[in-house]
């Protein structure tokens, strides 16, 4: 049946399974938000301990979804895989460091003889939340400023900047993005945490939390307006019906109007982000977290949809225009794209059982018999 | 590809490249086979101790489930690298290939991470959240899914032996999948997914059987290191048979799919009728193919062995190094010269279907990829400078599977002993025997790596067998970025390893109180 569709239409619908995955890692980074927020909510080995023991059943989630959408991305559009990670070098290895240095922490930092001391860990936490989100914004902030590559007749790339791929974090609209997607990471961390723990006897932990979610949603304002503005007023990067790519004026403002389903996507993502912030903040309510990720998502998927529809080059060379890549010169073949959207189709029992789990996980909060459970981290 | 004909390709590139690949991969297979290997026994152990509903037995789990903990961290950490790694120095390779090698990675991601990843959490922090069944459930759920990655990853690897269900489009200059089934059940990629699930359960056995020995020997923790003891040795056991069986299947599917790489490591030069196979052999220094020199400086074989080994039968042809670099007209068999030709006008076809095509030449394209068919399984071997170049490093891989086959016997006879003695109970008394029990998680580890370069060094030159050399393989970009970036994994590597080895050794010395 699948086997049926158009290229064309499993173009899409891989676009947008890369988008899910891509939108539900950037809701899952509260895991990363937290991690910075630790010295700052935290202040004795109790609170670090609850904060840690909380964030510490959920990071492997947020870590395999990363890995998820760089398998999808490899199997779906597999010359975005070839071109951006062979090229923009250094962005890519950076972020592995520091996700690399954070699967370790959770488990090594209260263990007795781990070579480097607790606060070594905290700081390698740290670093993964803060610099690994913030290039993570500039990877995706390329998608729209453009990259510096050429591809040969055999698309072999070629990166014509000699910083390999760290230039896109000189780029005030790509740092933005990542300065954003930072704080929106400290937000969502808020909300989990005020939602995960037990704060019997700590109120005033639990007020520190609550507090740090609105000052992270003021910090990221001014990023956010920053590039929704130079967004709506940017030129962008079009592909017409040929193939031919070239300089769009307002694309991407032209794509939402375009496509004002995305626009909607990306107003009611906000708003609902705003929504869980004003109920853990200025309200004694747990229930942010829901908003907040749901939130998250939505505007996820409007940033990646504006990025890859309409006749979009989603992976546009500043250098080259007609090396772009769009999702219907980088995507994989008619056959691999059907076979792979027939393993799709169980993406939903995964949610499903992943859901089922936190359930059961989380129907009790984190308590102090939890931090003192011997497989505590 | 006209654009990167040899001579321009960086070879310090290429070799730091490989260096890193090495590093990583061989790293990151220090702590697989434990994961591989223990979350089957933590399974074990759980399942009794919900049977019984005996105590110890859940002390048991959970003070292996501590040590599994540290291991699982950094294999994790150190398995993103892998991913990350196709596509920052091999993005050749990852266009070439990306249609057929990212969807098992994808699929790895959707079947087996996400189920690690959700049941480890409930393994660890659910003792007491969740049901003795559904606890255990999701014990079994980490070892299934754990086991689940290693099916994907060794499907992709087993395509790169032997690519099966693809063709290549000359228009895109890359392989594109054809047939997802064959992809799935090539019977390597079945080989190379049961041998080495298998031998690491081996490996999760030894982990603990040298542990629990210890134990013994300094008369700590009796009761427990005799159980665990006996549990991992039945395992074991049970593993350790079936990995040699695994292993013979991976050496008949070698003959039929790689005969250059069961020609380096059974170190056969010339092939015969009823070849023997050397049981024990030095290998003469300097040897190179062709130069007639006798291979071996000492040997013992025996007689017909690899006949029967490789093709099941006594008296059957088995080719050596030699036939297949120079060709064998009795035995049909084409010299890599003359593939080289082949290769190469399979190159200058492509060369000549883009100038067509550019040209607007619609009827030259279309003949110049007809042309192109003709030599198309000879690709790769157009890459190819000098025939010799065609030989993997001879005694890096006879070795590496020699002192491989002789660890995996002596393991049998190692657990054989425990078990003996383990029912005679008076495993206390044999220090000789405990002793070596201590020393067999290193052996094992080392028996697990080599079966990485037999597999890995015996298929060079090749990324893809006979397809794509690993030269051709790299990301276009200078070396010295893949010098740093290779120094930073290093010193991360080493810091790693160092502070896993002291948590690890500090919590065997607390033993299972701490757990």
């Amino acid at each position: 049946m699948i086997g049926n569709l158009d290229l064309v239409i499993l173009q899409h619908i891989w676009w947008t399974i890369c988008s899910v995955v891509g939108a539900l890692f950037l809701f899952l980074t509260f895991v990363q938000g937290g991690q910075t927020l630790l010295w700052q909510v935290a202040k004795t080995d109790r609170e670090k301990a609850f904060v840690i023991n909380s964030l510490g059943r959920k990071w492997e989630l947020t870590f395999t979804t990363l890995v998820l959408f760089g398998g999808a991305l490899f199997a779906a559009f597999p010359k975005f895989y070839a071109t951006s990670f062979g090229g923009a070098y250094w962005v890519w290895l950076l972020i592995l460091f520091t996700f690399i240095i954070q699967a370790v922490s959770y488990e090594f930092r209260m263990k007795p003889s781990n070579l480097l001391g607790a606060k070594t860990y905290e700081v390698f936490l740290f670093i993964n939340g803060s610099v690994g989100i913030l290039l993570i914004g500039a990877a995706v902030g390329t998608f729209f400023t453009g990259s510096n590559f050429t591809l040969n007749d055999s698309n072999q790339v070629t990166w014509t900047h000699p910083l390999r791929g760290l230039e896109a974090a000189f780029s005030l609209f790509n740092l933005s993005l990542g300065m954003f997607l930072v704080f929106n990471a400290r937000v969502l961390g808020s909300m989990y945490l005020v939602n995960n723990i037990n704060f019997y006897k700590v109120p005033e932990f639990e007020a520190r939390i609550r507090k740090s979610c609105l000052i992270n949603f003021l910090c990221a304002l001014p990023f956010l307006l920053y590039v929704i503005v130079s967004l709506l007023l940017m030129d962008g990067y079009g592909t017409d019906a040929q193939g031919v790519v070239s300089i769009v004026e307002s694309k991407y403002l032209g794509n939402l109007l375009a496509l004002p389903w995305v626009l909607g996507l990306l107003v009611v993502g906000l708003f609902l982000v705003l929504l869980g912030v004003t109920r853990t903040s200025l309200a004694r309510s747990t229930t942010g977290i829901w908003f907040g990720s749901l939130g998250t998502v939505l505007v996820g998927l409007a940033v990646f949809f504006t990025a890859g529809f309409n006749g979009t080059p989603f992976y546009p060379s500043k250098v080259d225009l007609q090396s772009s890549l769009t999702i219907y010169n980088a995507s994989s073949s008619h056959y691999t794209l059907t076979a792979m959207t027939y393993v799709a189709l169980f993406i939903p029992l995964v949610l499903a059982y992943i859901a089922y789990v936190w359930r059961q996980m989380d129907s009790k909060k984190i308590g102090s018999t939890d931090i003192e459970d011997s497989k505590a981290y | 590809m006209e654009e990167v004909i040899m001579g321009e390709m960086d070879l310090v590139m290429v070799n730091w490249a490989r260096a890193q690949f090495i590093l990583t991969a061989m790293y990151h297979w220090l702590f697989v086979p434990i994961t591989l290997g223990l979350s089957i026994l933590l399974a074990f152990f759980e399942s009794l101790y919900v049977r019984t509903g005996k105590e110890e037995w859940k002390h048991i789990t959970k003070f292996w489930m501590t040590l599994f903990g540290i291991n699982f961290a950094i294999g994790v950490a150190t398995g993103i690298i892998l991913e990350f790694q196709f596509g920052t120095n091999w993005s050749n390779y990852s266009w070439m290939v990306g249609d057929i090698f990212g969807a098992p990675l994808a699929i790895e991601g959707i079947f087996a991470f996400f189920l690690e990843a959700t049941f480890f959490a409930v393994m660890f922090f659910g003792w007491e959240r969740t049901t003795k069944g559904f606890h255990l459930f999701s014990t079994w759920m980490v070892a299934i899914g754990s086991n689940l990655s290693a099916l994907w990853i060794l499907v992709a690897n087993g395509w790169m032996q032997y690519p099966v269900g693809m063709a290549f489009n000359p228009e895109s200059a890359r392989f594109e999948m054809q047939n997802f089934w064959e992809v799935l059940f090539s019977p390597v990629a079945i080989s190379k997914f049961t041998h080495a699930t298998s031998s690491s359960f081996v490996v999760g056995a030894l982990f603990v059987i040298t542990i629990s020995s210890y134990y013994l020997l300094k008369k700590r923790h009796v009761e427990m290191a005799k159980k665990s003891i006996i549990v991992a040795s039945v395992f074991g056991l049970l593993s350790s048979i079936f990995t040699a069986f695994t292993g013979d299947e991976s050496a008949y599917s070698n003959s039929q799919y790689q005969p250059m790489k069961l020609a380096a490591y059974e170190g056969l030069y010339e092939g015969s009728k009823g070849a023997d196979i050397v049981a024990l052999g030095i290998l003469t220094s300097g040897k190179k193919v062709g130069d007639g020199q006798d291979p071996f400086a000492f040997e013992i074989s025996i007689p017909k062995g690899l006949s029967l080994m490789a093709k099941r039968e006594l008296n059957a042809f088995v080719p050596g190094i030699q036939d297949l670099i120079y060709g064998n007209e009795t035995e049909g068999i084409m010299s890599v010269a003359e593939k080289m030709e082949k290769g190469k006008a399979a190159i200058a076809d492509l060369a000549s279907m883009h100038v067509a095509k550019k040209a607007g030449d619609e009827a030259a394209t279309g003949a110049a990829i007809e042309r192109f068919r003709v030599n198309q399984d000879y690709l790769g071997f157009g890459y190819l400078v000098t025939p010799e170049e065609a030989v993997p490093p001879v005694a890096t891989t006879y070795y590496s599977f020699h002192v491989m086959v002789y660890l995996g016997s002596f393991f049998i006879l190692l657990i054989l002993l425990y078990l003996y003695y383990s029912f005679k109970n008076t495993l206390e008394d044999k220090k000789w025997l405990l002793v070596l029990g201590v020393s067999s998680f290193f052996l094992a580890m080392i028996a697990s790596q080599l079966g990485w370069v037999v597999a890995e060094v015996g298929r060079q030159p090749w990324a893809i067998q006979n397809l794509l050399p690993v030269k051709m393989a790299t990301t276009n970009i200078e070396a010295g970025h893949v010098q740093t970036s290779f120094a930073i994994f290093f010193v991360l590597f080493a810091i790693l390893l160092i502070a896993e080895i002291k948590i690890m050794l500090k919590q065997i010395k607390i033993g299972p109180e701490g757990a």
